[in-house]
């Protein structure tokens, strides 16, 4: 299916980020259709993960962070001062860099974490969608026998699925990953990318890489950050192969970053 | 170096050990179950124990619990919640002064408050002395102790969409709640042991007493009191009323070890 026909889920217009006064991106405008794999690539302290973070307003968590701009999800606002910030993430939800697992909470309780909001869901019903976001994050088999035992003994890549499943858990729309396999070793990382063919029918996904190879493998757009400004964004394998500006050739060849 | 270094440590244990020494060679041949359960006799009769120190003690320090554990626990969580906030500054920089201001002070601000208004002294106004000594160190440990959980997990939390005071509650403390547990027995620990502003406060009483209006006894006190009186027996209590008090003490500092230890099984 060619990109215009599809839904645009997400859209920045003119996003500006900054810290204090410092400029963390610049007038970024960018969209993302539903159910594919977006990649933001670009040097270390390009804007990629801040651009990440303005999506479900995690920014203005950062002491100083202030987001300037329109970010829109199915058409929201999602800078609008009714926006519930709570029912904002449950829509946009995010993977990080390393596994954050909660370490007092069972393997069960930490998938079942972001489902506990009005309190309404029946025991059975938790069980349930805690089984199903396990199943999706390929996870299942390896802990269903111990779904009451502490996720910490759990391997770093199974504990990044299990931040996977523990995101994707309250039917998110938008899953946002950050750098979700720099901590892990191969084997893990390829689960993670392989992960993300079948998520992206359910989800619209955007990660953040430093692996040119990952970006190139997993996505189906890529857009490249560098010093605070989106140089270029297109289809991966155009942006990869026949790059428009000198700057995205340069990086995608190996020159710098 | 290595020699010199070594000296010194075994230089600092040292005093500990002399302490402990002279107290089990002194005090535990008069520790018998009439040490626990009696009450003092007479001057210049033999016998007698301390039951109405320890439930003196007991109740006072529990009261101090009470009024010290919930304030202290409750501004550290502020202060690691609010880090930079004026407020927070300022209560850690006061917390702070009042760590490492002698004991004694506070004891005569309680008489001040507690005591003079009342009247009367009582073990409720030991208990206000030993909560204000204990606030700060509870606070500034529970602050601490916030502050060491990953930030990455409050992050997280608020990803999925937890609100700030379910973050805070649910996952940073309840992740460092060991550790707050531990400060806390620490604190009891220091405050079981304190004389100076119990003298101005719980006064000291010869009775048994369960009732925290009237003056009460503590084991600190009996030690003062015994120690500076002029019988050999009341010296022979005081040694064993020491021996107690550190056992006691000893006892709290195990239990906040055990806690700690605790905390490393789990998150292995």
């Amino acid at each position: 299916m060619p990109l215009a026909d599809r839904a645009l889920r997400l859209t920045t217009e003119r996003l500006t980020a900054r810290y204090g006064s410092v400029v963390g991106i610049r007038d970024v405008s960018l969209g993302f259709t539903a159910n594919q794999v977006h990649a933001l690539i670009g040097p270390s302290g390009c804007g990629k993960t801040t651009f990440l973070r303005c999506l479900n307003r995690m920014h203005e968590e950062t002491p100083g962070g202030v987001a300037e701009g329109v970010v829109r999800l199915d058409g929201d606002d999602v800078y609008a001062p009714q926006v519930d910030l709570r029912m904002l993430r449950r829509r946009v939800g995010m993977v990080f860099q390393r596994p954050t697992v909660f370490p007092t909470m069972s393997i069960q309780e930490n998938v079942a974490a972001g489902l506990r909001f009005n309190g309404k869901l029946g025991k059975a019903e938790v069980a349930r969608k805690v089984g199903k976001a396990l199943e999706a994050a390929g996870l299942w088999e390896e802990v269903k026998d111990r779904l009451r035992t502490s996720p910490t003994a759990l391997s770093g890549g199974q504990q990044q699925r299990l931040c996977i499943a523990r995101t994707i858990a309250p039917e998110p729309e938008v899953v946002l990953l950050d750098e979700p396999t720099s901590s892990l070793d191969p084997q893990g990382t390829q689960r993670i990318e392989e992960l993300l063919f079948q998520l992206k029918q359910r989800f619209t996904i955007i990660i953040v890489t430093h692996n040119m190879q990952q970006a190139a493998r997993v996505s189906d757009t890529t857009s490249f950050f560098y010093l605070g400004d989106l140089v270029e964004s297109g289809p991966t394998r155009d942006l990869f192969t026949t790059p428009k500006e000198a700057r995205t050739e340069a990086y995608v060849t190996g020159r710098f970053g | 170096m290595v020699g010199v270094l070594g000296l010194c440590a075994v230089l600092a244990v040292i005093p500990l050990l002399v302490i402990l020494a002279t107290l089990v060679v002194k005090g535990a041949g008069s520790i018998n179950l009439d040490f626990f359960t009696r009450l003092p006799v007479p001057a210049g009769e033999t016998g007698g124990g301390v039951a109405h120190a320890i439930v003196g003690t007991l109740m006072i320090v529990g009261g101090a619990c009470l009024l010290g554990l919930p304030v202290g626990i409750a501004a550290g969580i502020f202060a690691a919640e609010w880090p930079a906030s004026r407020l927070a500054i300022a209560s850690r920089f006061i917390a702070d002064v009042l760590n490492g201001t002698p004991s004694i002070v506070v004891g005569v601000f309680a008489w001040t408050w507690v005591v003079a208004r009342q009247g009367h002294f009582s073990g409720f106004a030991g208990s206000v002395a030993l909560a204000v000594l204990m606030i700060p160190m509870v606070m500034r440990t529970t602050e601490e102790m916030i502050k060491l959980v990953p930030h990455s997990l409050r992050e997280a939390a608020l990803a999925l969409g937890f609100p700030r005071w379910k973050t805070s509650l649910v996952v940073m403390v309840r992740t460092c709640l060991p550790g707050i547990v531990t400060g806390s027995l620490l604190a009891v620990a220091r405050i079981a042991g304190e004389t100076a502003p119990l003298l101005f406060t719980a006064l000291g009483s010869q009775y048994m007493n369960f009732d925290l209006r009237q003056p009460m006894a503590a084991l600190p006190l009996v030690v003062f009191t015994y120690a500076t009186g002029p019988y050999e027996e009341w010296h022979r209590l005081a040694w064993a009323t020491a021996l107690v008090l550190i056992i006691v003490v000893l006892i709290l500092s195990l239990a906040a070890r055990f806690a700690t230890r605790r905390r490393f099984d789990a998150s292995r």
